[in-house]
């Protein structure tokens, strides 16, 4: 077996975007010895690219707001598919995290009379998002990384974790990975891990993510024994950037809407008055007259169709696009610079501003921008318990993207932002106990470490193998072409056949050069992951035979009663087949449910 | 379209050499395209850092024809055309492969910026009241991504490894500034900044201003005025004798050194040199 370093702590965090690094604190705040592991620099992780804000019923800017007006909002953007004890203790939560941050230096937008301003944002009834300009999610890691280093977290970085192992009772005891800068491997033992590894996106072709969002937690966790639920619900943002191509993907904020931005047509309509489904009816402007209102009157104003939630407005998209209504470069045209002053726009917008200025040469405060959907986030995920976000594997957690429930079929934007903090913290609360709790000195055998080893080094072994770029890319076009925004059965399954032709194609990969930073052959380690949770979103896709959320199926255009009240629980056996279960959804009190009995009238 | 010529450093610590690849040009591309498609092509090794590919990570900076800059917001049909285009690492880091440097040095001089305490709450339900005009001055630094490009431009330590263990850098200042200018602060930092962070050291080039990402104006508005508070706490006599016999508002320098994490964590400066292996925690 090689050489490798080892480290033992009470409590490892894997990721360092929002939802680890609050999970860390947490811990470390409770006296456990503590350790952050990631893959990339410390502040690099994909939380810093949020733009919009992060969604908490602080009633600063609309009083009437509550607790209760953001868990609504919330389930009814999932589709009613979340799990509606998260959903609770997001919104109850979500204001106390949000001065936490304040606490810790977080320098958040303000009202008139000094207090956090808050935008309006798709789904949400009132302007709830706390926010810096369109550099939320910067301020957000920047504050937590701060805090992490005044706690005195260790942090282990560019460090990429290959697997988890179990010792002989089935509790998780060891992440074992290697250095990124020397490619020498290290083994982390802890009594509990909280995993925090973000999103999946970078299985598709065009994509919101970066290169780490290879689904490495989800995929751990799978290959770990642990129910994984919802894997086919998949958000694709509706503004993504669509030109120049190289840029195709990267993410417009949805506070180009909330602030006013409008979708327009080749034809120059605002077509999302077509699009309004009767589930938001009732909250909807029918006209541009009302809806224009709306931005300074909610109360006797409805708000206008672009501001549905992000699975409508991106499926709305697409049918414009298909129906030759689009803008030159296949999108449709988002445009706020008719709408407001350049003064505002850039105020408001300064990073937009700057990516339209700077990558596609379009000033936004002149011209319209050209946008369409693009991969975004994972709803589904590693099943937890609501309240401690403990897996169903012992000594397993995990927090934020990488966890599912949430969201139920799609997420509303905002609400990413404040589920990092809220169920980091929670996940660091139920660790920290686990940890305390748990008996004798983590063990695993050498074997299976020896057997990870083995598998990594694999590719550096061989020659004349597949190139690791060549399957990515193969998986990503295979992705975006029969697994993408509007899904269909006979392209799923072509989906499963070619995900086992790449499965085999992997068996044989080789890479050159050594191990030190050697992209090749991270990557290399990477794909394993993300051919699992590819595999996963497609079977979950296949069974749900209904169009919900973030989930659309071209052969099932409507959404099913009966699907409407299950989970799709998948695991991975030992020996790597894939089962499927529905199960049914967590069942919800009378007095929650009568919230939405008003939708009535 | 012609075919663009990227010129690009190879190497490890031991030395290495710039390489020529030749390859496509494809309209609207960006520096880090390019070096992606020669990851995909011919050198599937090629190392180089980024995440977010929008300028908001500052993961992937290098000096591109001899000036600091990121490599995803580097427009290629912006470079002169028919020229080969040079990208090297950053100079004032140490090299770990090709184009990836070892960038520590920035997170452990973080570890010594002695953190925000906040005052008291304003409101009975422990929230603050800011004003916006008061936190748009620290929010300009909060806009920082990162980069270390300022860093890498300070001829501070551009040249001048021996530096390093007194200078915090146009990063750090900004971070100081930040919090010198936070509404809710009550830590005084200047006798830490004149005595351990080497404010002095720096004369003033703006050179790192000139190579923000961002647009903040590091020397203007933070090394300067840094500068001049520094200066009037240790020489005005009237501030000296204030402190003497007037109660204290902010801590002492002492007092807030002592509350650097860094002083008390294992993984401080004070340890052993930290190997690019495992980044800023590798000295445990």
């Amino acid at each position: 077996m090689p050489d490798y370093e080892s480290h033992d702590f009470d409590v490892i965090v894997i990721g360092a975007g929002g939802a680890g690094l609050r999970a860390a604190i947490e811990a470390q705040e409770r006296g456990l010895r503590t350790a952050l592991v990631c893959k990339s620099l410390l502040g690099k992780a994909h939380t810093v690219m949020a733009e919009g804000g992060a969604a908490a019923a602080m009633g600063n800017v609309w009083p009437e707001d509550n607790w209760k007006v953001h868990f609504r909002d919330t389930m009814r953007g999932g589709k009613m598919l979340n799990n509606w004890r998260m959903a609770q203790l997001h919104a109850q939560e979500a204001p106390d995290r949000i001065y936490e941050l304040e606490r810790w230096g977080a320098l958040f937008d303000r009202t008139a009379d000094g207090r956090i301003l808050q935008r309006d944002f798709g789904g949400h009834r009132y302007a709830r998002l706390a926010h810096v300009g369109d550099r939320t999610g910067l301020e957000l890691i920047r504050t937590l990384q701060q805090r992490a280093v005044a706690v005195g977290i260790e942090v282990f970085m560019e460090c990429k974790v290959l697997r988890l192992l179990k010792d002989s009772e089935g509790r998780v005891s060891a992440a074992v990975g290697y250095w990124r800068p020397s490619g020498e491997f290290v083994i982390f033992t802890a009594k509990a891990f909280v995993l925090a590894t973000g999103s999946i996106g970078k299985s598709w072709q065009y994509t919101s993510n970066s290169w780490e969002s290879t689904g490495d937690g989800h995929a751990m966790a799978a290959w770990a024994g642990a129910d994984m639920i919802d894997m086919e619900f998949v958000q694709f943002h509706p503004t993504g950037m669509v030109w120049p191509l190289s840029v195709r993907g990267i993410l417009v904020t949805e506070g180009v809407r909330g602030d006013g931005g409008v979708l327009r047509n080749s034809e120059g309509k605002r077509f999302m008055f077509d699009y309004i489904p009767p589930m938001f009816a009732a909250e909807t402007a029918d006209t541009e007259e009302e809806g224009d209102r709306w931005y300074d009157d909610h109360t006797n104003n409805r708000r206008p169709p672009e501001l549905l939630p992000r699975d409508e407005v991106a499926r709305s998209i697409n049918s414009e696009v298909k129906g030759g209504r689009g803008s030159p470069h296949g999108g449709v045209f988002l445009d706020i610079a008719s709408r407001r002053s350049a003064e505002y726009i850039r105020r408001r917008l300064p990073s937009m501003y700057h990516q339209f200025k700077e990558l596609a040469g379009v000033d936004i405060t002149a011209v319209p921008m050209e946008v369409g959907p693009t991969c975004h986030y994972a709803m589904g995920g590693i099943r937890v318990e609501a309240d401690t976000e403990a897996s169903t594997v012992p000594g397993l957690f995990a927090a934020g993207e990488c966890s599912g429930g949430m969201h139920g079929a799609n997420r509303l934007g905002g609400n990413s932002l404040s589920d990092l903090l809220v169920f980091g913290r929670r996940a660091g609360i139920a660790a920290s106990d686990f940890a305390e709790g748990r008996t004798g000195a983590p063990a695993v055998a050498d074997g299976e470490i020896a057997a990870v080893f083995a598998e990594a080094t694999a590719p550096l072994e061989r020659s004349d193998g597949e190139s690791p770029y060549d399957i990515q890319r193969d998986l990503q076009e295979t992705m975006q072409r029969l697994v993408g925004i509007i899904r269909t059965e006979s392209e799923l399954t072509e989906a499963l056949v070619e995900l086992d032709k790449l499965e085999e194609r992997c068996k044989v990969l080789s890479v050159s050069g050594p191990r030190t930073y050697n992209p090749g052959w991270n990557l290399a380690t990477d794909l394993p992951a993300m051919l699992t949770v590819s595999r996963l979103t497609t079977k979950g896709a296949i069974v749900r035979r209904e169009s919900r959320g973030g989930h659309t199926r071209d052969d099932y255009p409507l959404p099913d009663p009966e699907l409407g009240t299950v989970n799709l629980v998948q695991r991975v056996t030992t020996d790597g087949q894939y089962t499927l279960d529905p199960e049914p959804l967590p069942q919800m009190p009378a007095e929650l449910r009568t919230l939405f009995e008003e939708d009535a009238h | 379209m012609a075919d663009v010529t990227m010129t690009v450093w190879r190497g490890d610590p031991s030395g290495g050499a710039f390489t020529d690849y030749v390859m496509p040009a494809v309209e609207g591309e960006v520096v880090l395209d390019v070096l992606h498609r020669i990851q995909a092509g011919p050198a599937p090794d090629l190392a180089c850092r980024w995440n977010c590919k929008a300028g908001k990570c500052g993961s992937c900076s290098a000096e591109i024809n001899g000036r600091p800059a990121l490599m995803c917001m580097t427009r290629v049909d912006e470079l002169p055309v028919g020229e080969p285009i040079v990208v090297a690492p950053m100079r004032t880091f140490p090299i770990i492969r090709d184009l990836v440097t070892d960038v520590s040095f920035n997170y452990t001089m973080a570890r010594q910026v002695p953190p925000l305490a906040p005052r008291a709450p304003d409101a009975p339900d422990g929230t603050y009241r800011m004003m916006q005009i008061d936190v748009e001055r620290g929010q300009e630094f909060r806009k920082c991504i990162e980069c270390f490009m300022c860093q890498d431009v300070c001829h501070v330590i551009r040249d001048h490894e021996e530096n390093k263990t007194q200078y915090a850098g146009p990063r750090m200042f900004i971070r100081f500034m930040e919090l010198e200018s936070h509404p809710l602060d009550t830590n005084d930092r200047r006798e830490l900044l004149r005595q351990k962070m080497g404010l002095g050291m720096c004369n003033i080039t703006k050179c790192c201003t000139e190579v923000c990402p961002e647009h903040i104006k590091i020397t203007d508005n933070a090394i300067i005025p840094l500068k001049e508070r520094v200066v009037d706490s240790a020489y005005d006599p009237v501030a000296w004798l204030g402190r003497k016999i007037l109660r204290r508002t902010k801590r002492s320098a002492a007092e807030a050194d002592a509350d650097a994490p860094a002083k008390t964590h294992p993984t401080s400066a004070d340890g052993p040199t930290p190997t690019p292996t495992a980044g800023i925690a590798a000295s445990s």
